[in-house]
């Protein structure tokens, strides 16, 4: 008898009752991912309807692309994808530059202290919920309260800022603010894989003659390529997705700023939250959902070339 | 040349400290000033704006706090009982999708696998999500709309806690308590939970902080204070203000605005809302760097 055999191939009715306590164990799991997470994949075909709560789901009428039309004409549709793009292109940059330089630095530390405060320090914005960032964010920059206003413009001898009214600075204060919370963690990423490299290579590199630099620039560096690509081909195949909180809550959802601060994500949220036209962000979330999967797929494509053990499929 | 190659790692050292002293200020500084805001005196704020070095301290808004506290109180509880329940809930149903996965001999399992996978690739979004969860399983204003949506269960722990189980917890264990009888119910909550402590730990860890700090659920379906978690405590606060002190509405606002509280009373609630994670903090750096090291989360 070869019907419960283990290798998962042909199964009789008794070899599947051999597996049914398995496949109880996974219901739960497989119910929940089928109501969050399939059904609203299903859900993305109201972009082609005319949602009318009085009808429901189905019984709204298909209007085709009259949404999609919609949302093309106007401005809107340029402004969210550039700023969603530019933005991510920005931090993906500067984020993983800065966390390998802080992490190569990290390995020059000798104090054990030194190393465990450093450390500590650089992961607490992790921590830390946006909307508490955007109270952090709102002493810094009240107009009539903020630290900047009160202390530093007048140190410098400058005249007080608006902040939250004047976009032009946003692109620098988005920038910095998403660098701050995310760079900690990448570092430690980084660090963890210094502290990886086989220490001989080290050896031999100071029996050559090279300098520090010289191993800095010529060893370590070259050995975080492949984690470096790694890192960076993830966040790039998160390029369609912006951090809500960071656009939305940060800039205390200041109009005056949407200029600098609306992405494909607020948009989306502000078109059912606030706004309540349905179709003009179901649209964009579509849209979102389906040039975001492509790049997913792209990237992971380019990963599986790279390192199929990092590869998600 | 020994010596020039000492004082040259001396000059790397240097450098070293000098940024990471840097980075350690621009970290810690922030939360700094929202500590000492929370015990500067009202009227010190509005005078001279926040300051590292108030030159009036106060205690007001801690008094205030443990007078009038109810509702802070009140969204602590949410905060408490949606992180304990969330996380608990959501590791327990994780694990039991993930150990059969981690069954080589699993009929259909990748199948099983690329459901879990292709979660992480694709996603209908926030507008299909929110007509579901509101129009038809009504959650809104309930507090199940803070735990189950989009937190619960992720694929990212369901694939790390697979991994965690087919390289740890060795087949011969499992192979010897099946042959003792052992169903696989019990296999898993008695052999294999007991080996996979590091990992667990790691993603309660994770599930916990990400649940503190969510804010999103709560903003879109809650509109009843009473539900508020602190996040969305201290969110609404924020809005209140903004739109109260943004609009000349005269008079009326003027009485609104001051029955909203003040400054440092805000600043206070934040502080509350960053205690636990400070508390966390220590246990999450190190499982996390634990967690980097045992290369179970996965770049």
């Amino acid at each position: 008898m070869t019907s419960t055999s283990v290798t998962g191939g042909h199964l009789g009715r008794r070899g599947l009752r051999r597996y049914r306590s398995l496949f109880l164990l996974m219901l739960p799991g497989l119910l929940y991912l089928l109501i969050n997470n399939y059904l609203p994949m299903f859900g993305l075909a109201i972009a082609f309807k005319d949602i009318d709560f009085a009808k429901g789901f189905f019984g709204s009428n298909w209007v085709g692309f009259k949404n999609f039309v919609y949302l093309f004409a106007t401005s809107d549709a340029l402004q969210i994808t550039r700023n969603t793009i530019l933005y991510n292109i920005v931090f993906i940059a500067l984020n993983n530059l800065l966390a390998v330089a802080f992490a190569v630095l990290l390995n020059e530390i000798r104090s054990k202290t030194g190393l465990k405060v450093y450390q500590s320090a650089i992961l607490i914005p992790n921590l830390i919920s946006m909307v508490i960032v955007s109270y952090l964010v709102l002493a810094f920059l009240s107009s009539d309260t903020g630290y900047m206003n009160k202390t530093i413009l007048p140190m410098l001898g400058k005249d007080a800022v608006s902040w939250y009214n004047e976009p032009k600075y946003w692109p620098f204060l988005l920038v910095f603010i998403n660098a701050w919370k995310n760079v900690g963690f990448l570092t430690i990423i980084y660090y963890a894989a210094i502290l990886g490299i086989d220490v001989e290579m080290y050896e031999a590199a100071r029996m050559d003659g090279a300098s520090k630099g010289k191993q800095i620039f010529s060893l370590t560096i070259p050995q975080l390529v492949p984690i470096l690509t790694m890192m960076v081909l993830l966040f790039v195949g998160r390029i369609f997705y912006a951090d809500f909180g960071l656009f939305y809550q940060v800039p205390l959802d200041s109009g005056s700023l949407y200029d600098a601060t609306n992405v494909i994500d607020t948009y989306v949220y502000r078109g059912l939250m606030q706004i309540g036209d349905i179709g003009m962000s179901s649209a964009a979330g579509f849209y979102q959902s389906f040039v975001g999967f492509a790049t997913v797929l792209a990237a992971n494509l380019i990963v599986r070339k790279i390192s199929p053990e990092n590869a998600l499929f | 040349m020994r010596h020039t190659a000492s004082t040259e790692g001396l000059g790397w050292r240097i450098a070293a400290n000098v940024a990471l002293v840097i980075a350690t200020a621009l970290c810690v500084l922030p939360v700094i000033l929202l500590f000492m805001s929370s015990i500067t005196d009202e009227s010190a704020i509005v005078r001279d704006g926040y300051s590292f070095f108030p030159k009036k301290f106060g205690h007001t808004a801690y008094d205030y706090l443990s007078r009038q506290g109810l509702a802070i109180l009140r969204s602590y509880g949410v905060s408490i009982f949606v992180t304990v329940i969330g996380t608990s809930v959501g590791l327990l149903v994780e694990s039991m999708l993930a150990y059969p996965l981690s069954r080589r001999d699993l009929p259909g399992r990748n199948v099983f696998l690329f459901i879990v996978v292709f979660t992480m690739l694709f996603n209908g979004g926030l507008v299909p999500s929110y007509l579901l969860y509101t129009q038809v399983l009504h959650f809104k204003n309930t507090i199940w709309s803070l735990i189950v949506p989009n937190l619960l269960v992720n694929g990212f722990n369901i694939l790390m806690l697979k991994s965690f189980f087919m390289s740890s917890v060795p087949d011969s264990v499992i192979e010897s308590a099946r042959i003792d009888g052992v169903g696989d119910a019990r296999m898993l909550f008695l052999i294999v939970f007991p080996l996979s402590t590091p990992v667990l730990a790691t993603i309660a860890l994770l599930q916990g902080i990400q649940y503190w700090n969510d804010w999103f659920n709560g903003l879109i379906f809650l509109t009843d204070p009473k539900l508020y978690s602190i996040q969305n405590l201290l969110n609404r606060i924020l809005t209140d203000v903004q739109f109260l002190s943004s609009n000349s509405l005269g008079a009326e606002a003027a009485a609104q605005v001051s029955t909203l509280p003040s400054v440092t009373v805000r600043m206070a609630i934040a502080v509350l809302g960053l205690v636990p994670m400070l508390i966390a903090y220590p246990f999450f750096q190190k499982n996390f760097v634990k967690g980097i090291a045992m290369g179970s989360v996965k770049g």
